[in-house]
């Protein structure tokens, strides 16, 4: 619940500002399943405030009809009595049913929305290009799922039933007033005016320290995740007292605004019940000068003087009134907050999606009798690349792993390019290893052969296809990854490493752990491949986390193999196993190696060297060393890697 | 536990206790003023005497604006007392974790120690509240409702008396079923934020295996468990509302005809049996008292829900640290001599399997000692009892030929430096920044700092130089540029002895020995100890201790271990294939 409460707000549906209609109208459509349900709901709410208000006006009615006839009688006789408290029974009953439905059906409706909602926004997600994820905050986006969904579903399942019903029963009060008094209620309607524009400006209040409530919040949660995770430098330069003095300001800052936003929303109720009482005493006070004077009065029901039934029922109906006043006027602003929220939840909904013109997919293949290559089901070790062809035909090439980039271009943002005139080839089987420095472009490279991005210029070539042809999917199931950043997922260990290969085998795991050596240190957790690990890493280091994702790698066994600086975080013996282990795997495959640890790219065949986007040299280690130019300084130490 | 918690109220004791008592006051007035609206209409309006309407209306506003004003008060010493417990509170827990030792953090995980700090103190908060202020009017309101009615008439208040208890007990059935099914769906919840917030951070690993359905997939099956858990729950919820209207209703139809047949009785003689207007005060009393159980129930429901929060807090309160200063501490660290006696220390208490096993070393004052291992062999362990951050589990460390555990803790780590495994830099200025090395530094001595840590030429490369801000964890700096000012952050101490566990992996060879050659240079008498993975780093050093899976090795000189040591010959052989010399 943490990402909850810290929240990401930026200012955003903070603004009291418009609400598109655009946004009501798509939550609409997503009510639209519940075309039976939600006129279901909305019947019952009618009902349900309909009894209420009668309800309330049984007293008068009780009084005026039923007992003062009574208290005339010589001998009373309570049929009558007895038949309209049976016949209130049933309305009652009526109302109790038409409650418990809208109430069971809402939150029915609410929850079900949401559900739809959040696997849309989820589904959707899943099909965005990498660069909406490079762009935007990891923290906004998370906000969407937790804080906005939040809201939305607080306003499905309360917000809206409650003003509906609210409004509703203010609307039966009004109506009933007025069949009995226009100028009573006249009075009254002033009067419910002034307390709305004091609720409005009271809750406006409390809305303003709320935010900067959230924001006090917001700071001295970050305060505090930033000190604790640094707990133990602080430690070790015995700062806890500085420390403890910036807590302090944070600290009282959150409480001073919490009191302030506190104090109006525990304001509001006390004046809202005695303005109720404060009402009653004007109607008594009106009405009963109105009735002693023998004023006239007209109303819904015909002209009249004002009696002292009259005044009574408004006596009555007035105490209904101000609490649905409270209601919709509170009400009002979480239905803005939660629309604002469902404004940035469709903007994510809106996003579009990776693009994929691909038509060319990647097959299990086998040679036939006359050596032609033919597609099959089978699962051989043996993959090629079916081609369809606009005249009808079909070719399939062989998958061995022959990459070539010729003349790429390509920026992030206009303007400024990452790489220039890049000219590279990959035989199949081949180890190629990038190095430069940090921003040389190194990275970006491997971002477009998977295309993860899509190139500006120039042209990619894989076993003589050019990529933008082949489907992403396919595409990217022929090529391994493994990143610097490891990423594993909460679950057990045998899972994480089956996410490379979903149908591999237990014992297809294991040789890919023992393969990247990986094997001794799971066998020593204490529930061995089934323990499970959590994705935030606790309990494992650094090396032994990238150990996993290598196994995890190898077990997808790709044909074409991209490394991105894959072991820094293990000690140089360990990288040496896995090395061993890596060169067993990466025969007659290709692999692209991008490291800064010079010791990982000494024996690749062929070297790279980026230099602010463009590859200045090329060759082998041997080779540019004995060249002595920018390789030989970067491997000496003249020039930092980073 | 309650105890505990109180403790944190101190200064705002006053408002807590004040505003019950604001809220009885209030509660008073609310049940008299009913009384006075009967007497409006049954004295007044009846009677058509205006001068009583007015007499008694005065009298009612006047009682309405003194509630309002007793609420409104109320509603300001709840929030104050409310806000100022929540600030104690943290403040409590946080200067106790400054207090805590790093075995203590670990054994509570720090994600757990913001979770308390931040969630469960606003969820205390907010119970604290309700408890003060609705958890008083509640049940006060209900006892006076009852009183009053029974005031006006025993036999019709009978009816509440009935009522009431079917109401309650419905009420905490519900929630008792209730509540184990919200407490799973809460947590199902939390594994779907979770499951998000991973996909988010590895979208790439998942586009590269092409995971993307399969994620989707997981998320909707977590998304139907909550739906599921949620309509469970539900069914029951929504039982709420509709009980509450079925008893008040009733309870009014019960009232009308027994209060219809005692009027008549009586004749409306409210001195004999019942009036009119008692009846109707009657109404309002049995929607107050119905009301006020509503509300309990959703106070009860506030409480055990905050509950679980409140242990978390009690538990973070009590921790104590378990590393003590004894009795007498020394102050002062002679010189940086550092001994080994026969150490044993494993994490956890009584694991099997022990995470340093029988080290002794000796290290003199001034010497430069390298330390060489694999993954997981315990070097960063070992160097961290030194300046005493966990005590062994049995054996000695000696520093300047004192127990660590003799020292004073502040004086120890004064004059022990570390730079730790993770680079943590603070949000300020890179001067802000060194200056935790010693506040007192001047601007030149920072300088000297960044000199010997090869650190000074890129700071000043920067624009603002040395006031250049420093983003959240240093995210505006490499890898390599981080762990020289933190280099230089633990030079400025000036200490006995300085660790740096692997403080030089991001940082060339070249400037690796820069930093080498200025450490031997200028700091001759500390004692320095170097982790590294490079053999390169660690060469020269005056000795190398070769760790393995928490044992020493060996130890001896660069030269004597390539004879001695199989382990140290693969590490050099494996960093030097193909002709790698540090030329």
């Amino acid at each position: 619940m943490n990402e909850k409460k810290a929240p990401n707000m930026h200012g955003h549906g903070m603004k009291r500002g418009r609400v598109k209609k655009q946004t009501v109208k798509r939550l609409l459509t997503y009510l639209k399943i519940y075309k039976f349900k939600f006129p279901l709901v909305l019947l019952s709410i009618l009902v349900s405030s309909v009894v209420g208000v009668v309800a309330s006006l049984f007293l008068q009615t009780l009084i005026d009809d039923y007992i003062a006839p009574l208290l005339l009688m010589a001998v009373p006789d309570f049929s009558n009595l007895l038949r309209i408290v049976l016949i209130m029974a049933g309305v009652y009953l009526c109302g109790v049913v038409a409650t418990w439905i809208y109430n069971r059906t809402m939150m029915v409706i609410a929850e079900g929305v949401m559900k739809r909602i959040r696997d849309d926004m989820f589904a959707h997600m899943q099909t965005l290009p990498i660069k909406y994820f490079d762009t935007h905050n990891f923290g906004d986006v998370m906000s969407y799922f937790t804080n906005d969904t939040d809201t939305l579903r607080q306003m499905l399942a309360q917000a809206i039933p409650q003003v509906f019903s609210s409004l509703l029963t203010i609307v039966a009060v009004f109506s009933a007033m007025l069949y009995l008094s226009v100028w009573l209620t006249l009075f009254v309607a002033a009067f419910a005016l002034i307390a709305s524009r004091v609720i409005k400006r009271i809750a406006g209040n409390s809305g303003r320290h709320f935010v900067k409530q959230q924001k006090a919040l917001a700071d001295l949660n970050g305060f505090v995740e930033e000190m604790i995770n640094g707990q133990k430098v602080i430690k070790v330069f015995c700062h806890e007292e500085q420390v403890k003095r910036d807590f302090d300001r944070h600290n009282e800052a959150l409480r001073d605004n919490t009191e302030k936003a506190n104090r109006y929303v525990n304001i509001l109720p006390p004046i809202m019940n005695n303005l109720g009482f404060v009402l009653y005493v004007l109607i008594a006070i009106v009405g009963g000068f109105m009735a002693v004077n023998g004023m006239g009065n007209v109303g819904l029901s015909g002209a009249g003087v004002v009696t002292i039934g009259t005044i009574v029922s408004f006596l009555q109906l007035s105490r209904s009134l101000i609490g649905p006043l409270n209601q919709v006027s509170q009400q009002a602003n979480h239905i803005v907050l939660a629309l604002a929220g469902a404004e940035r939840i469709f903007e994510l909904l809106d996003e579009p999606s990776e693009t994929d013109e691909g038509y060319v997919t990647l097959v299990n293949a086998k040679y036939d009798e006359n050596g032609n290559i033919v597609e099959t089901a089978e699962r051989t070790g043996m993959w090629a690349w079916k081609h369809p062809h606009r005249d009808g035909t079909l070719t399939y090439t062989k998958l061995t792993g022959d990459v070539r980039m010729v003349d790429v271009d390509f920026c992030y943002t206009e303007g400024k390019p990452v790489l220039q005139d890049i000219t590279l080839y990959a035989e199949p089987g081949q180890k190629v290893a990038f190095v430069g420095a940090t921003g040389a472009g190194k990275t970006t490279i491997t971002n477009l052969i998977n295309r993860f991005y899509d190139i500006a210029d120039g042209k990619i070539r894989y076993d003589g296809i050019n990529i933008n042809k082949i489907k992403k999917s396919d595409l990217r199931r022929s090529l391994g990854v493994v990143l610097q950043d490891v990423n594993l997922f909460t679950g057990t260990v045998m899972d994480n490493i089956r996410y490379g290969r979903l149908d591999a085998t237990d014992e297809e795991c294991i040789q890919a752990a023992k393969l990247a050596n990986a094997d001794g240190f799971i066998r020593m957790l204490p529930q061995g491949y089934d323990t499970v690990i959590s994705g935030s890493g606790n309990g494992l280091s650094q090396g032994q986390r990238q150990l996993i994702s290598i196994a995890r790698a190898a077990v997808a066994d790709p044909p074409v193999m991209i490394l991105d600086e894959a072991t820094s975080s293990i000690d140089t013996r360990t990288e040496a196993i896995v090395q061993k282990g890596m060169d067993r795997l990466m025969e007659g495959r290709t692999v692209f190696v991008i490291a800064h640890r010079l010791s990982t790219v000494k024996n690749a065949d062929v070297i790279m060297v980026l230099d602010h986007g463009r590859i200045i040299e090329r060759g082998s280690h041997e080779k540019l060393i004995a060249e002595k130019g920018r390789y030989y300084q970067l491997y000496t130490g003249a020039f930092e890697l980073e | 536990m309650l105890k505990t918690l109180l403790r944190s109220l101190r200064e705002y004791k006053k408002p807590a206790l004040l505003t019950p008592l604001l809220v009885s006051g209030e509660v008073v007035l609310e049940i008299i003023i009913p009384l006075f609206m009967a007497n409006i209409i049954d004295y007044g309006i009846d009677k058509g005497d205006m001068n009583y309407i007015l007499k008694v209306g005065a009298l009612l506003v006047l009682a309405a604006v003194a509630s309002l004003i007793l609420g409104a008060l109320a509603g300001s010493t709840a929030a104050k007392a409310s806000a100022g417990f929540a600030k104690n509170l943290r403040q409590d827990m946080f200067y106790n974790v400054q207090s805590l030792s790093f075995s203590n953090i670990d054994k509570l995980s720090t994600a757990s120690i913001i979770t308390r700090i931040t969630t469960d103190t606003a969820n205390v908060q907010m119970a604290f509240q309700m408890l003060i202020r609705t958890a008083v009017r509640a049940p006060l309101m209900l006892i006076c409702a009852m009183t009053a009615s029974f005031n006006i008439s025993a036999k019709l208040a009978l009816i509440f008396l009935g009522v009431a208890p079917v109401l309650a007990t419905v009420l905490v059935l519900i929630i008792r079923k209730v509540h184990p099914l919200m407490e799973r769906v809460f947590k199902t919840y939390d594994d779907l934020n979770r499951d998000v917030s991973e996909n988010l951070r590895g979208i790439r690993v998942v586009k590269t295996f092409v995971r993307e359905d399969y994620e989707t997939g997981k998320f909707k099956r977590i998304s139907q468990k909550i739906y599921d858990y949620f309509s469970r729950a539900n069914k029951l919820v929504a039982l709420n509302a509709p009980t509450m209207q079925a008893c008040m209703y009733a309870s009014m139809l019960l009232v009308s005809w027994f209060g219809a047949r005692l009027i008549v009785a009586s004749g409306g003689n409210p001195d004999v049996g019942m009036s009119t207007g008692q009846l109707t005060s009657l109404f309002a009393y049995a929607s107050q008292i119905l009301v006020s159980l509503m509300v309990l129930s959703m106070v009860l429901v506030m409480v055990i829900i905050s509950r679980a929060s409140a242990e978390r807090i009690v538990e973070l309160l009590n921790e104590k640290s378990d590393l003590q200063n004894g009795e007498n501490p020394v102050k002062e660290v002679k010189d940086g001599s550092i001994r080994f006696e026969n150490v044993n220390f494993s994490y956890a208490k009584g694991a099997e399997k022990l995470c340093l096993e029988n080290v002794s070393l000796f290290i003199r004052s001034g010497e430069t000692v390298g330390i060489i291992g694999g993954t997981g062999s315990a070097k960063s362990t070992l160097v961290q009892l030194i300046p005493r951050l966990y005590d062994v589990t049995s054996g000695r460390v000696l520093v300047g030929g004192v127990d660590v555990r003799d020292y004073d803790l502040e004086a120890l780590r004064e004059q022990v430096a570390m730079v730790l495994q993770k680079n943590v830099l603070f949000s300020g200025t890179i001067k802000e920044n060194l200056r935790w090395g010693n506040p007192d530094a001047t601007d030149e001595e920072l300088e000297e700092a960044c000199r010997l840590a090869a650190a000074d030429s890129f700071i000043k490369s920067f624009p603002d130089g040395y006031d250049t801000f420093v983003e959240q964890g240093g995210a505006n700096l490499s890898g390599g540029q981080r762990q020289r000012l933190c280099i230089a952050r633990a030079l400025l101490k000036k200490p006995k002895i300085i660790i740096l566990d692997d403080s030089t992996s991001a940082v060339d060879t070249k400037t690796d020995a820069q930093i080498r050659k200025a450490l031997k240079e200028h700091i001759s008498e500390t004692t320095k100890i170097i982790i590294a993975q490079r053999i390169a780093s660690v060469m020269d050093a005056d000795k190398i201790i070769v760790m393995d899976d928490g044992r020493v090795s060996a130890v001896g000189t660069h030269d004597e271990l390539l004879q001695a040591s199989a382990i140290y010959r693969e590490v050099y052989e494996s960093q030097t294939r193909g002709g790698l010399a540090n030329e």
